[in-house]
């Protein structure tokens, strides 16, 4: 290898990377129809903010992989990386003015080209323009790189913040509008679909502010709160808690309607995902068909308080007992022929029960029964002392009570006998049943209490709606929970509510760009696993493992074929 | 002898069995009330039989793809289905286009080539690098968390293709050479079927006897055996890998050409349900092993064709059709009863399934 | 620690008791600044395997918001959109999401008739009525739907007349006697099928099979065999683009259904359905709303659709967002006022008493009148029959082969 090649090498390689993300990001239609939005009303889009980042990320990803010593080195290979990230669109528009490519890429419009170069896509000035950014993004790039880590910190957190605002602006908006004073700050900050310059700016001063206090202040905070006694910590921490609920319990007032109904959804999948997390994460039974006890606790309680059907005319209250329990009966009854099954045998096989119960439902078979492909409405609503739970933002407090209810139980249960028969079975099978744990009690405990609380989830979830269809219940929720559990940390309880926050929430806030949620959702499980799996919040046990190798490098390693 | 065998029965096999029994016991009966019923003749139970075959055909193939991934690497690859997707999707433009020409009338032979080719060489390359990206660097991670990658990179995959192709339904154009039947010893057959099930035999028998007769298939068996002494013998492991995803993705994209022959359309969701499909198939036949995921291919796609007729329309249930896919899932839950590790699977049994 | 949970539950259902909802008998008056947009929201499926009839229908709307001028009493018209899903909590959280966003004026939605269901009161809760271009379940707009659907509409027309429709062709013009229906679990497929059998009967024919098959299906020859065993006349499809035309396709090739005649509802009254059951489609009859009516605004829609999206549309409910939205924008122009800074107010009861005030609306779906339930397509359903260049050219036949009135 000469070395002028090892120069350019990095460079150019991060750079094709760098190409094709922006390639795949202009030709699936993000830039044209993020570029709706602005970021900074009548100043930057957001389709070409996406493409700035990718381009100064991909020149400062150079750069840090570059082993050379200069810095000069270094920064050199930002530029390049980004420019010939940014010569790949340069590509794209004059291949794409000379050929039709519309006619396979339906995104690659004029309307793509005009906004890759500035409007300038029928004159040789547009190439130009496109390179020009790039060069910019890696000078940018390479500027961030060679500025003290603190600074760039800084730096990089304030533009983010603006980046988030312009991004949730239809969401903070409402929350400000309903404010009465505070819809001042609203259209201090907003101004037609982005935020004000003057806002942007302030945003960037005020987090850039707080950084820089943080920055040094932060450690002496830190070192302070070390000082304290046992007894004072723990007050904090109680005093930290009792804020947290404080929070929870009022945050749908502040919110408003979609927030809340945000949270009730991110409450429903907590809930699932804590049942799910038993089955999975504590047993270690692969459950793929986690939707089928979801379906029944939502149609047992429909066919108990609809009138539609005309069966029976409970109250919420009282079929949800029903619920539960038949929820529970077929946790076992499904439990059963699976008991022999191991790994990805059992998953199909529960992948089975799952849409078994979805066809069922559907079936014109069970249709007098179960509603068919018309479904089930008017399910009756809970109330207590004659008050209807209706609204999300009433539904919400409900389903905080189950969540604390369910976490509750998911915590008793883990460090019970149970819980960790169940882990010793998660470990090998073999040696727990040697070990005196009864396999078939331990994994039909499993099966029957997740199926429990996801039976109950379901029930909530009618209750929610006020209808059922069968086209709730497919394949994907469950695909859906088993994701949140291990994007969250397995076997962790906090990793789930952060799991159900970041794979339910945030898609849930960003409909706006719902074209390619799915799109970005799947990248992201990706980027997420490939970049930490142990998940956002693991559980102790788990990280052990998975570091196993750098703690216990020296020892003498044992196969771990899986 | 008998003893011994005595002694191993707990009373989960009872049970367990009781429900299989049962479960067999509706079939008999759905089934003799069926025949009994005669609404069926000869002729429709072969018709069946045909389009069960057509069908299984090309769930084979795509099995064979997930089971191969499986035998080395023994983890779920979710996104095999957009891998089966990719191939025939691009190679859409290509019938298109020839057909816009009249190529494909002239020269219909040479235009299959180009759409197989495309249509491999699109997939192909998608497993590769479906391979290198998201699955190589959690080589040794817990099993759960490359299940999770391949979810992440279905629905990527998916959404990257809509988002390049649009979302609206592509039909494939008509190859007239491949329309019309034969009559093959009485038995009224369409030409796509004869060329379906054939085209998937061949290319069975020519990946096993690659896996079984050449240098590099040993190297891939040995590699799904044990991949630290594979790499001790000096066999290039992540060579090996590579080289299977390939080959899956070459069989997937073959099976999409197929199987757009045959249905004829095309778009970004149909990968979907064939891979669960061909999924369920792989461990019906015993996941990891080649011969039994055509096996389980094949029974599933006669399954969903014979099954509702015989089992459930005797009984008087209404639009059986609607339950074929319950069916499938219950006989596969039955087979996994009897035969917790598939019809062929046995090697896998304990230790590393 | 246990007892502060059971504290802090108490606490938590003390607040949610206190908590009042927000009822207001008066919906409220929207004030749009000048220079603000006047906000429109559309709530339609665009993920997963339904999403060419909800992209469809989106561009229906944006290409009518470009006819109407892009701006409405000098103020610019925008349009964001929500993800329903096809299915209700999809539903619910779309139209929760429009709900708090206090400018949209008015909702395009729902696709799916699930996601209506809890959707539509949720929008009406916030005071924005909700114009749906493809709900055709008649639950919506039953007399005895309830109030809280006081704000929804529809152009797109009844199950229940069309199915009707449908079953009085096959009896009365071709004398059938003898007829399937088929649908794919859908809440639309399985209504008209059942709608057709029902009246199908009444009329004093024989059903010989209610079968149905699953969304994503291909192999349809099984199906199919099993129907052939009924020697029905006709097959009654009323599904949609994919499964129809697998099942289009593949009748032909399944023996004993070759000469037995199809129908298809207008789910599967589209270009691309041509192209997905390619010549298998000639012969085959549609129900679909009256052409006639249509005149050169529909050929005009498919030309600037052509110009703009580079592609024929892909769904067959287009037409009916375009109205959708036509009516939506022309209820607004008439109840803004304009005030002389340049701002314009919206009460939000006058916009939905408008929009239910619709009468003799020249759209391209035909003449549009709204009833007290919501219901404002044009009840003129025909019968059209599909001919060899029809499928050809791709285009839908444009004169009714029978019409029942």
């Amino acid at each position: 290898m000469t070395h002028a090649r090892s120069i350019w090498n990095n460079g150019v390689k991060t750079g094709i990377i760098g190409g094709v993300a922006v390639l795949i990001i202009s030709l699936v239609g993000m830039v044209v129809s993020f570029n709706r939005r602005d970021i900074i009303f009548e100043f930057i889009a957001m389709g070409h903010t996406l493409l700035l980042m990718t381009g100064i990320l991909i020149g400062y990803t150079a750069a840090k992989k570059t082993t050379a010593t200069t810095t000069m080195v270094k920064c050199f290979n930002a530029v390049v990386a980004s420019l010939v990230t940014f010569s790949f669109l340069a590509l794209l528009v004059i291949i794409g003015n000379a050929v039709n490519l519309r006619a396979i890429l339906v995104n690659a419009s004029p309307m793509l080209y005009k906004a890759l170069t500035l409007g300038h896509h029928d004159s040789a000035a547009g190439i130009f323009i496109i390179l020009g950014i790039g060069l910019l993004c890696g000078i940018c790039a390479a500027v961030l790189y060679s500025v003290p880590t603190a600074v760039r910190r800084i730096t990089i957190t304030a533009l983010c913040s603006v980046v988030i605002a312009g991004v949730l602006q239809d969401l903070l908006r409402p929350v400000l509008l309903a404010w009465g004073p505070m819809s001042v700050i609203s259209d201090f900050l907003f101004a037609g679909n982005g935020l004000t310059a003057a806002g942007a700016l302030t945003v960037i001063l005020v987090i850039a502010g707080i950084m820089t206090v943080w920055n040094f202040k932060g450690d002496d905070v830190k070192e302070n709160y070390q000082h304290f006694s046992g007894g004072t910590q723990r007050g904090i921490k109680i005093g930290a808690f009792v804020l947290l609920a404080c929070v929870l319990l009022i945050l749908p007032q502040i919110v408003g309607l979609f927030l809340s109904e945000v949270l009730t959804i991110v409450g429903l999948y907590v809930l699932l995902g804590l049942g799910l997390n038993i089955v999975v994460g504590y047993a270690g039974l692969l459950d793929l068909g986690y939707v089928a006890f979801f379906a029944i606790g939502s149609y047992v309680t429909a066919i108990l308080t609809s009138p539609e059907l005309g069966f029976f005319a409970l109250n919420f209250w009282q079929a949800l007992p029903f619920a539960v329990l038949v929820g529970i009966c077929f946790g076992v009854l499904l439990g059963i022929p699976v008991l022999k099954m191991r790994g990805d045998y059992l998953a199909i096989a529960t992948l089975g029960f799952g849409e078994i119960i979805r066809i069922l439902v559907l079936s014109d078979a069970l249709r007098p029964w179960l509603g068919g492909a018309q479904g089930i409405n008017k399910i009756g609503k809970p109330s207590l002392m004659g008050y209807e739970f209706s609204q999300p933002q009433e539904i919400y407090y409900f389903i905080l009570a189950g969540c604390l209810l369910v976490v509750f139980i998911s915590m008793r249960l883990k460090d019970s006998r149970l819980g960790r028969a169940w882990m010793a079975m998660r470990e090998d099978e073999d040696v727990a049943q040697a070990m005196g744990i009864n396999l078939v009690a331990t994994k039909l405990l499993a099966f029957a209490s997740g199926a429990g609380f996801s039976a109950l989830s379901g029930a909530i979830f009618s209750a929610k709606i006020g209808s059922v269809y069968p086209h709730s219940f497919s394949v994907f929720i469950s695909i859906n929970i088993i994701c949140l559990i291990i994007v969250g940390g397995m076997g962790s309880i906090p990793g789930v509510i952060v799991g159900a926050a970041a794979l339910v929430g945030l898609p849930e806030l960003l409909r706006e760009f719902a074209d390619y949620r799915m799109f970005v959702y799947g990248a992201a499980l990706v980027a997420m696993m490939l970049l930490r799996p142990e998940g956002l919040w693991p559980d102790v046990r788990h990280k052990m493992e998975l570091h196993k190798d750098e703690s216990v490098a020296e020892e003498p390693q044992v196969s771990t074929a899986t | 002898m008998f003893q011994r065998w005595k002694d191993s029965i707990t009373p989960t096999d009872i049970v367990m069995w009781m429900i299989g029994g049962s479960m067999l016991l509706m079939i008999v009966w759905g089934s003799v009330a069926t025949l009994v019923e005669g609404k069926y003749t000869g002729r429709h139970w072969v018709d069946f039989v045909i389009f069960g075959l057509a069908q299984g055909s090309i769930y084979a193939l795509i099995a064979t793809g997930y089971t191969m991934v499986y035998g080395v690497l023994r983890m779920i690859n979710f996104a095999h289905g957009e891998v089966f997707m990719s191939g025939p999707f691009t190679a859409y433009y290509a019938a298109a286009a020839m057909y816009r020409t009249d190529f494909l009338d002239n020269h219909p032979f040479m235009a299959l080539m180009v759409i197989f080719l495309v249509a491999m060489s699109v997939s192909t390359t998608i497993a590769f690098f479906l391979e290198k990206v998201a699955y190589r660097p959690l080589r040794g991670a817990p099993r759960l968390i490359p299940l999770i990658t391949a979810i992440g990179a279905s629905f990527f995959l998916q959404y990257l293709f809509r988002g390049l192709y649009g979302s609206g339904v592509q039909a494939y154009p008509v190859i007239k050479v491949l329309e019309g039947q034969w009559m093959i010893f009485g038995i009224r057959i369409l030409k796509f079927q004869v060329v379906v099930i054939l085209a998937a035999i061949l290319l069975m028998v020519g990946l096993y006897s690659f896996i079984m007769l050449t240098r590099v298939g040993k190297a891939i068996r040995a590699v799904s055996e044990d991949k630290e002494a594979s790499a001790l013998m000096g066999i290039n492991v992540d060579g090996m890998i590579s080289t299977t995803f390939v080959i899956g993705g070459m069989a997937a994209g073959a099976a999409g050409v197929l199987y757009a022959l045959m249905f004829k359309q095309v778009h970004f969701f149909m990968g979907f349900i064939p891979g669960i499909k061909a999924f369920t198939a792989a461990v019906l036949g015993g996941i990891g092993n080649i011969p039994g995921a055509m096996l389980g291919g094949i029974f599933l796609g006669l399954i969903e064709s014979v099954g509702p007729s015989l089992f459930l329309d005797g009984l008087g249930i209404p639009a059986p059709y609607q339950l074929k896919d319950a069916i499938a899932f219950t006989m596969l839950v039955l087979v996994l009863i009897f035969r917790p590790t598939g019809i062929m699977g046995e090697r896998l049994a304990v230790k590393k399934a | 620690m246990r007892r502060l949970l059971t504290i802090l539950l108490v606490f938590g259902i003390i607040i949610g008791l206190t908590a009042m909802p927000a009822v207001a008998a008066d919906k409220g008056v929207v004030k749009i600044r000048k220079g603000e947009p006047v906000h429109i929201a559309y709530w339609f499926v665009i993920s997963g395997a339904n999403t060419s009839l909800g992209m469809d229908t989106v561009r229906g709307c944006e290409i009518a918001i470009d006819d109407f001028g892009g701006k409405l009493k000098g103020h610019p018209v925008k349009l964001s959109g929500q993800d329903e899903m096809c299915n209700p909590e999809g539903g619910q959280a779309a139209s929760s999401k429009i709900a708090s966003d206090p400018s949209i004026l008015a909702a395009i939605g729902s696709n799916c008739s699930s996601a209506a269901t809890p959707g539509a009161p949720i929008l009406w809760g916030a005071g924005i009525p909700t114009v749906s271009p493809s709900n055709t379940s008649p639950t919506l707009t039953a007399a005895d739907r309830g109030e809280e659907f006081n704000g929804y509409l529809r152009t797109a027309h009844n199950d229940t007349i069309q199915g009707a429709v449908g079953a009085q062709f096959a009896f009365n013009k071709l004398k059938i006697k003898r007829a399937a229906t088929v649908h794919d679990g859908s809440v639309y497929a399985e209504q008209l099928a059942n709608v057709f059998a029902k009246t199908f009967k009444e009329l004093g024919g024989t059903i010989t099979a209610q079968e149905a098959v699953n969304a994503g299906d291909t192999d349809m020859r099984p199906v199919l065999t099993s129907i052939s065993t009924g020697k029905p006349e006709l097959l009654y499809l009323p599904i949609f683009i994919a499964e129809g035309g697998f099942i289009t396709r593949q009748s032909k090739e399944v023996a004993g259904m070759e000469k037995v005649k199809l129908m298809g509802a207008d789910g599967i009254f589209s270009p691309d359905f041509y192209k997905a059951a390619g010549e298998a489609a000639v012969g085959m009859y549609h129900t679909s709303p009256d052409f006639t009516a249509f005149g050169s605004g529909y050929k005009k829609f498919l030309t600037a659709h052509k110009d703009r999206y580079g592609m024929a549309p892909e769904a067959p409910f287009h037409a009916h967002s375009y109205d959708a939205t036509m009516l939506i924008l022309n209820a607004i122009d008439k109840v803004a006022v304009q005030h002389d800074d340049g701002s314009l107010t919206v009460d939000r009861m006058k916009l939905r008493d408008q929009l239910y005030a619709t009468k003799d609306f020249k759209g391209l779906t035909g003449t549009l009148n709204c009833n007290e339930n919501g219901d404002c397509a044009d009840p003129r359903i025909a019968v059209y029959e599909t001919n060899i260049d029809n499928v050809k050219k791709g285009l839908m036949p444009t004169t009714p082969f029978w019409k029942p009135y």
